[in-house]
């Protein structure tokens, strides 16, 4: 699984990268987790409001951090 | 019963709570000061003590209460949705749809970047786009609770509307003067992603929930500004004399509405910091105009917003930028001083 974190820097964008590194960590997930900063590169994705997540190049979130249980459910589903 | 259904009785159990507290708080507040404390009524420690005790519970238990509403109202708009809704509307009534979606849009300075990138590119013209951008962070809930609690709804009101006006005619100024030139030229060329992610189906619990989430972001961001500004205040309402702001931002000191823009462009504060600062300059003496034109230029016209936007706009049009919006705002401090 492929997952990016969307965000060009703000406080939120960094909490979200954390939250999703720490839940691939605790879920075992095989993912590789990156983060896109370059603001052209995620206008590309088409969202309007960071932070974004993207799974397997599927806008799956934007604009909210998501609690933990609901971001284990979204990259499970 | 489900978790989800026993939050909504804890809203509906909360209310009544609520106005409890609220309608009681000067009660308790003269309660706790005059008889726990035993101070005596009309001294400086008193005054001050007392507003410090009564005004922020009592702004915090009106932001809860209207941030959490607004955060409800807020799912049902989305900057997706109002970007689709604003793409082709005619100046004028594109920048007066714009300011209005923009009180309701849920935006963050942090996201001006995507959110003017993905207007421009879908073809909403420049002008309206900045009618939305001036009306966003200007006219925004805390300040408006703020204002409403500190100085009552009319106040809140005339805040509201001359921000409203403020933010249709500056960006109908600048739809008009074509300044497309100014924009960097990346702009245009990049592209904007088709929009993967589908409109999240809500249903009414789960708009309640975005409600607490909201207050939990907005109320754990801004109570330590409110307690911060809500204490000088509290210092200045006691100990600075009356009228000592007077020949400063009174009435009958002209230059004093410029003045008051111009030092409000670089202090970075968010509303909960700065009205209750404002609330007793007031008191002391300054005039209702250029009280409301320093506050608009601290919030509406903030430098780091400015650093953000730099990244899409060139120079010419930051300044052009600050100087229509600023004209604005001292537009409506002169108004004001005119008028009361």
């Amino acid at each position: 699984m492929n997952i990016i974190v969307l965000g060009t820097g703000c406080a939120k964008c960094k909490t979200l990268e954390q939250l999703t590194r720490k839940v691939v960590a605790d879920l075992n997930l095989k993912a590789e987790v990156t983060k896109e900063e370059d603001i052209t590169k995620i206008m590309g994705y088409g969202i309007m409001r960071t932070p974004g997540l993207v799974k397997d190049g599927k806008v799956i979130l934007s604009g909210r951090i998501p609690s933990e249980s609901e971001l284990k459910e979204l990259l499970t589903k | 019963m489900n978790r989800i259904s026993k939050n909504l009785w804890i809203v509906i159990a909360l209310i009544p709570v609520w106005f409890l507290i609220y309608f009681n708080l000067q009660s308790v507040t003269d309660w706790l000061v005059y008889s726990v404390l035993g101070l005596e009524k009309g001294k400086h420690l008193t005054e001050a003590l007392w507003f410090f005790i009564f005004e922020i519970p009592k702004v915090l238990l009106l932001l809860t209460l209207i941030i959490f509403f607004v955060g409800v109202l807020r799912s049902y708009f989305s900057p997706e949705r109002t970007r689709k809704f604003l793409v082709g509307k005619k100046t004028f009534t594109g920048n007066v749809m714009a300011a209005l979606l923009g009180i309701v849009t849920p935006f963050c300075s942090c996201s001006a970047i995507p959110l003017f990138l993905g207007f421009v590119e879908s073809g909403v013209p420049l002008g309206i786009t900045f009618s939305f951008l001036i009306a966003a962070p200007m006219i925004n809930e805390v300040a408006v609770v703020l204002l409403f609690g500190l100085f009552g709804w009319k106040v809140a009101l005339i805040y509201v509307l001359t921000g409203l006006f403020i933010a249709i005619t500056a960006g109908w100024v600048i739809g008009r003067l074509k300044l497309e030139k100014w924009v960097e030229d990346w702009v245009y060329k990049a592209k904007f992603g088709d929009t993967g992610i589908e409109e999240e189906k809500l249903t009414f619990i789960g708009r309640f929930k975005l409600g607490f989430e909201a207050v939990k972001e907005i109320v754990g961001k801004v109570w330590i500004y409110v307690a911060l500004g809500i204490a000088v205040g509290a210092g200045a309402h006691g100990y600075v004399p009356q009228d000592f702001m007077a020949s400063l931002m009174g009435k009958s000191a002209w230059y004093s509405v410029p003045l008051s823009v111009l030092i409000g462009i670089p202090l970075y504060s968010n509303a909960a910091g700065i009205i209750p600062i404002v609330s007793v300059l007031i008191e002391k003496g300054a005039s209702l105009g250029t009280a409301l034109a320093f506050m608009m230029s601290v919030i509406g016209l903030s430098l780091p917003e400015m650093i953000i936007l730099r990244k899409v706009l060139k120079l010419p049009l930051i300044f052009t930028f600050i100087a229509i919006v600023g004209s604005g705002i001292m537009i409506v401090g002169f108004l004001f001083n005119w008028i009361f």
